[in-house]
């Protein structure tokens, strides 16, 4: 017990579990991200996340719940208003990811008397990582990669052939939105530690760099949460050794891993 | 007389007020090969969406048998290439067994690329891969939206052949959608033709030199196939493509809107 309590009472330890929890879950959704094409869509809901935040002050609401309904609240919107086709979704996408991020900006400006660090909601503080955050972070993960496990092959095939995965029973549009779910979930969990403007770099790096190496959905899976993990423990060493943002560190070292692989794997 | 697999009666879907398919009856027992043909925008995808069980109709009944198996075909397999994806995983996926898997891969021929990624299959072996998918269900019903799309000539006889021979096996029925109107003459029990509603439905066998088919598909086509009574009041070309009023006299005695 000495020895955890040892471990969780450092803050770059707390750091480092912390963004090892994050990358276990942004590992396979990552992938789901790249498979469906939703970068800008996970993108959007991040940037929601700050207008999440803003709500949670003005009615008091815990401040990773108040996330958790902002981006689940845009995500159906999004659905609903993509199925108008009254305008592109990229368009769309576009309006309601800068417009929650301006509104958050502005909503929070209007509240004084609430102190909010801006610069570690846009770009995370992954040193600042307490006990409670480290709960919270692994609850979510354990969360969301039973999830996960249990809905893998409806999940896959939907993302396969969505009208195959239908004529076999499978409830495409529950898994949407389930899997909708588990993007707010890890963007209201990850936000703390690389912030809104990074989070998505984070689910689609190391996802990108392992589909270089992987033959199979799964492979691909498991080398993009080795490679988060990588880029963690990589990202951090960077900002002890050498001062730099914690957040930002993690990204750029995924992005040096992600040339490395497509540098030197041939195919 | 045996319980129909699927029974359409009297069946619309409407898109904004507009209607796609029109008023459609069919029905389709053990052991039927019906293949639907019409022109582009006919509404064939749709009827054929309709029967699958995920196209709501707007109007109408349909009934499907009780714990009815369907095997589908969709045209085509679009992969994302972000998507590693292998023969044999794609297979699992169906969540039946590898021996189950290989067998069916092997009924359609494609069992040596058990390990090949699909993203480096050819037109024709995915289309042979898809119906391994749909076969490894030992369905009851086989649905095939232009099956042999991407299949090169002599493979699309051979693919037809299959589809004849597993029905045989399997002794379910088939819905599919054809343009190859020589082939679908060749393996076809019924042939439904579609602009929204039926305009006309034939078995092959009442084989007629009909004046009104042959001025419908044009002479060559009509003498290099085997034929059947048909009664248009439009033309096709040979994409299936309605190209402007015929004789509207005698058509098939109801509007084209």
């Amino acid at each position: 017990m000495t020895i955890i309590n040892a471990i969780l009472g450092d803050f770059f330890w707390r750091a480092l579990l912390a963004g090892a929890g994050v990358a276990l879950v942004a590992g396979p959704l990552g992938c789901f991200v790249v498979w469906r094409r939703l970068a800008y869509f996970g993108d959007t809901l991040a940037h929601s996340a700050l207008l999440g935040i803003a709500l949670s002050f003005l009615i008091r609401l815990p401040l990773n719940l108040g996330v958790v309904i902002t981006c689940v609240s845009v995500a159906l919107v999004l659905v609903a208003l993509s199925r108008t086709r009254t305008l592109a979704t990229d368009t769309l996408l576009g309006i309601l990811a800068h417009s929650a991020l301006a509104i958050g900006l502005v909503a929070l400006s209007f509240m004084p008397n609430v102190r909010v660090d801006l610069t570690g909601l846009l770009f995370g503080d992954l040193l600042a990582v307490t006990r409670q955050d480290l709960l919270w972070i692994y609850s979510g993960a354990v969360f969301v990669l039973a999830l996960l496990a249990v809905l893998w092959r409806g999940l896959l095939m939907s993302t396969i052939h969505e009208e195959l995965a239908r004529v076999e029973g499978i409830p495409v549009e529950r898994l949407r939105l389930v899997l909708m779910l588990m993007f707010s979930l890890v963007i209201a969990v990850a936000m703390k530690m690389v912030g809104v403007l990074l989070i998505t770099a984070l689910l689609i790096i190391p996802a990108a760099t392992a589909r270089r190496l992987a033959r199979t959905p799964e492979q691909m899976t498991l080398l993009a949460i080795l490679f988060g993990l990588v880029a963690v423990g990589g990202g951090l060493s960077l900002s002890w050794h050498l001062d730099t943002p914690a957040g930002p560190s993690v990204v750029v070292t995924a992005f040096a891993v992600f040339l490395l692989v497509y540098a030197s794997a041939r195919k | 007389m045996t319980e129909a697999l699927v029974k359409l009666d009297s069946v619309s879907v409407e898109f904004d007020g507009r209607a796609v398919v029109d008023r459609v009856t069919l029905s389709l027992q053990r052991g039927d090969i019906i293949t639907v043909i019409g022109p582009n925008g006919a509404g064939k995808t749709t009827l054929i969406k309709t029967v699958l069980g995920i196209q709501r109709p707007t109007r109408g009944q349909l009934a499907m048998a009780a714990d009815l198996v369907i095997g589908y075909v969709p045209q085509r397999l679009t992969l994302e290439p972000t998507l590693p994806l292998s023969v044999q995983r794609f297979m699992l996926l169906s969540g039946h067994n590898l021996a189950e898997c290989t067998s069916a891969l092997g009924r359609t021929g494609v069992s040596h690329l058990l390990g090949a990624s699909v993203h480096h299959l050819s037109g024709g072996e995915r289309q042979r891969l898809l119906l391994a998918r749909a076969l490894v269900r030992k369905p009851d019903l086989l649905v095939l939206d232009e099956p042999a799309q991407g299949v090169d000539i002599n493979g699309q006889a051979t693919l037809y052949e299959l589809i004849r021979e597993l029905r045989d096996e399997l002794h379910c029925g088939v819905i599919m959608i054809s343009h190859d109107l020589h082939l679908v003459m060749a393996a076809t029990d019924k042939v439904i033709c579609l602009n929204q509603h039926v305009c006309c439905s034939g078995f092959p066998e009442d084989i007629s030199k009909d004046p009104a088919f042959i001025e419908t598909f044009g002479h060559q086509v009509a003498e290099s196939l085997a034929v059947y009574h048909h009664n248009h009041n439009h033309r096709h070309n040979l994409h299936g493509d309605v190209v402007g009023a015929g004789d509207t006299g005698g058509g098939c005695g109801h509007d084209h809107h």
